[in-house]
């Protein structure tokens, strides 16, 4: 393995990390359009706190799916084609969430602006929860042949593990969503996004020690590295908790992060546990790695250049961003 | 199981064309759309004229709407190529990739990030800073059609690369030479140039609805004189590029030339150019066609003189050049009567936008009421928007079965880069139900521009938080005494 492999790795992580830190939230609020809003003016400022966000919080993830291409081409190909169907679901489902915002605000009649509100909601939670779905499921090993092509069957995607990841990431989202919309908005929303948390966090801790226990069983992770994976889900646990200590002290920010770092830990969990793999297969003379899955070291070292000198412009125009939305949206006047 | 006849390619197929064109309806769209509203943006911040300004804000919200569209639709692209196409991925990673890539980070997060700011913050920047964030996105989504058009470039005309021996898979060797592509810098002006003739026909189109209804006169008919200036101009660089274009497919694709001029035979030195015609494409030959001679030759050269190779000559070349390699039982013909038609609508429509636009401007003139009283000639115009989708997606076909049987030309056939491990029934249900979330994303978007052409420029901002939210600074004193 080379330095540019093993960086490259890296990045693809830091990429992913990215995306489920800023999406992660995004998608939460976006689960909350229809169950946390009480009506529609509360459904539009909660939509508003992601308004000018979203579209640029996915980039991540196209260019985290663009990277991978681009560094590890064999796992791209073996991930995307194995995972034909789930990602299809994604697919729609953050196509549906995508368009629904804009869609819905466009609307007419109250049913077709409730129907856009839904088609949001359910595209996120889905999306959220299929992506807990494939990752989990990819850890736990996969059936691939000697090609590189994975024939896997239902259960191998759906299974107890993969449902308990999926559902994980789901409250994962939805608290992180929380603790955004805490920060964003002033008021009744403020104050029921409090409430709402203090009942979801020990839910997710349950959701937590399920999931290292099944971890356990289902991975070799705690085989081959066990001080690494033990340090990494007692982080995530840590991190919750410090988010739990937010939630109750009343610190918004620290919340916030700890949510943030939560989710990042699962990344990070996952790519300690596949190193140095990029796919693990049931048989594991045909796991792919990440030796022998990357591009040429030309186009490894042209990614590293460009990478390096772009990257730093987006991060300072990308929290610029952020930071002209600073303000806090006011809640709805409660109309009786 | 049930056989229905169907294949993974051919669905695979299908699948890519019909994601393809579909996404390619928004794309330009949003591309022109940004250029226009950037255009006009700029007006008002020069001129300020407030009428300028409600016409960024009215087209901008048409740009909003078929952003959202191209924004969801492209993410299929990215991940159709490792879910349809493994082998290809796999084939092409250590080139292709790269550019998408690079196209994520250097493009999509321009466009992305400032759109949103963009369309949040009317009012609340200095008007130039404000149309600078226009200016960057139409910068950005520029930059991304000319990344993913590398990476498309590469497939049409391979260069900077090697065969790695050991894996047999394509390797860059000279990024300098994969985006100095000539295929690249023919195709990428003449992809923008028609980008903004589409916004510009639409936008005429459209005020020209307008204006039929006597429904806000001066607005639609500054609207229709921005859009018809930017129209003619780029209309023309169409035509200009396009015949770059084609002339260098005579040298670099002879095949594809052939087939769009519809010639199997080798030209004579007459140029005889076939205006219309039809074609026998299982005996490779043509059954009857109106002539015109010189024509080729001045299309094709410039000048009076010349021959043309026709198909049937570019296929044994190709047979004798690949068939060591890939085989004799290849088929070397490109879908001639698609390419034939689908050049024929593109150069059509091209010299027909010019003339529209010349006459709609002369008719436009300040001072005359000409294009009121022209009724005939709106009426054209109204029309004519939904032509450039035509346009567009002809042109799409001009290129891409212009490299049938290759997906990588002369390097890798259509046939070869498939997902081996995709079932048909995967397949099927990915093709039915984009089709249907893209006929119903499709009629929405027609529904929401007709509707907001309807409420006309005066009506209020329907985005709901752009006007009327109220907002807290969390730095200001008693921000938390709410209530």
């Amino acid at each position: 393995m080379t330095n540019l492999q093993l960086l490259w790795f890296i990045l693809i992580g830091v990429l992913f990390s990215g995306f489920f830190f800023l999406e992660g939230f995004d998608f939460g609020v976006g689960m909350l359009i229809k169950s946390f809003a009480r009506n529609d003016a509360e459904e539009d400022v909660v939509i508003r706190t992601i308004g000018p966000h979203w579209d640029g919080n996915e980039v991540w993830l196209i260019t985290a799916g663009g990277a991978m291409f681009a560094s590890f081409p064999m796992w791209y190909a073996t991930l995307f084609s194995g995972y034909y169907l789930i990602l299809f679901f994604i697919l729609a489902a953050l196509i549906f969430r995508g368009v629904s915002f804009e869609f819905r605000a466009n609307m007419e009649t109250a049913k077709w602006r409730n129907f856009w509100g839904w088609a949001g909601t359910i595209g996120s939670l889905c999306a959220a929860f299929l992506f807990g779905l494939l990752f989990t499921s990819m850890i736990a090993g996969m059936p691939i042949d000697k090609n590189g092509d994975m024939t896997a069957h239902f259960l191998d995607y759906v299974n107890l593990f993969s449902v308990v990841g999926g559902v994980a990431v789901t409250v994962l989202c939805l608290v992180h969503g929380l603790n955004f919309i805490r920060l964003k908005t002033a008021g009744e929303l403020r104050e029921r996004a409090l409430s709402w948390n203090k009942i979801l966090y020990p839910v997710l801790f349950a959701g937590e020690v399920v999931f290292a226990i099944l971890l356990f069983f289902s991975t070799d992770f705690f085989d081959k590295k066990p001080l690494t994976t033990t340090a990494i889900v007692v982080a995530l646990v840590v991190f919750t908790v410090l988010a739990y200590w937010g939630v109750l002290g009343n610190h918004e920010w620290l919340s916030f992060i700890g949510s943030g770092l939560s989710l990042i830990s699962v990344v990070v969990l996952i790519f300690n546990g596949l190193f140095p793999r990029v796919m693990i297969a049931n048989n594991s003379a045909f796991s792919l790695l990440i030796k022998n899955s990357s591009s040429s070291p030309y186009t490894l070292k042209l990614m590293t250049i460009l990478a390096f000198s772009i990257l730093p412009i987006v991060l300072v125009y990308f929290i610029w961003s952020y930071w002209v939305f600073y303000k806090r949206l006011a809640s709805p006047k409660q109309s009786a | 199981m049930l056989n229905l006849g169907l294949d993974i390619l051919g669905l695979a197929r299908f699948q890519f064309g019909m994601t393809t064109v579909f996404h390619f309806f928004f794309v330009p769209f949003s591309i022109g759309l940004a250029f226009v509203v950037a255009v006009m943006e700029t007006m008002y911040a020069i001129k300020g004229d407030q009428d300028y300004k409600r016409m960024a804000q009215f087209w901008g919200k048409m740009f909003l709407y078929s952003f959202a569209v191209g924004v969801v639709t492209g993410i299929i692209q990215e991940f159709q190529f490792g879910m349809n196409w493994s082998e290809y991925s796999r084939f092409m990673g250590d080139i292709f990739g790269a550019p998408l890539a690079i196209e994520a980070l250097a493009a999509f997060f321009i466009e992305s990030t400032f759109i949103g700011v963009w369309m949040f913050t009317w009012g609340r920047f200095n008007k130039w800073i404000h149309t600078l964030f226009i200016w960057l996105v139409m910068f950005g989504s520029s930059l991304s059609a000319l990344w993913i058009l590398a990476a498309n470039s590469f497939m049409q005309n391979p260069l900077g690369y090697i065969i790695n021996k050991q894996t047999g898979h394509v390797q860059m060797v000279s990024f300098s030479k994969v985006l100095g592509n000539p295929q690249l810098w023919n195709e990428f002006p003449h992809v923008i140039f028609g980008a903004f003739v589409t916004a510009a026909f639409v936008i005429a189109g459209c005020s020209a609805w307008r204006l039929l209804k006597r429904d806000h006169v001066t607005f639609y008919r500054k609207s229709l004189n921005v859009a018809l200036i930017i129209g003619l101009i780029f209309s023309l660089g169409s035509i200009a590029s396009g015949d770059l274009q084609t002339r260098y497919l005579i040298n670099n694709h002879p095949m594809t030339f052939a087939a769009m001029e519809g010639l199997y035979k080798d030209s004579t030195n007459k140029g005889e150019w076939t205006a219309v015609g039809g074609f026998d494409t299982k005996n490779h030959k043509s059954t009857w066609s109106v002539d015109v001679p010189y024509v080729l030759n001045l299309l094709s050269y410039h000048k009076t003189t010349g021959t043309v190779k026709g198909m049937n000559k570019v296929n044994k070349e190709l047979h004798a050049k690949y068939d060591k390699k890939f085989g004799n039982d290849m088929n070397y013909y490109v879908p001639t009567k698609t390419l034939f038609w689908s050049f024929r609508i593109m150069a059509g429509a091209g010299a027909l936008f010019a003339l529209l636009a010349v006459v709609g401007l002369i008719m436009n003139r300040k001072k005359s009421q000409a294009i009121m009283k022209q009724r005939w000639f709106l009426y054209i115009l109204g029309l004519c928007l939904w032509l450039p989708f035509v346009v567009n997606t002809a042109g799409w076909f001009v290129t891409e079965f212009g490299r049938y049987p290759w997906v990588v030309y002369g390097l890798l056939t259509i046939a070869d880069a498939v997902s081996p491990n995709v079932s048909v029934a995967s397949l099927l249900t990915s093709n039915i139900v984009y089709f249907l979330m893209f006929a119903g994303m499709g009629l929405v978007m027609v529904v929401l521009c007709h509707r907001t052409l309807k409420a006309g420029p005066d009506a209020a901002n329907t985005d709901g938080y752009a006007a009327g939210d109220k907002e807290i600074d969390p730095y200001s004193k008693g921000a938390f005494n709410h209530d």
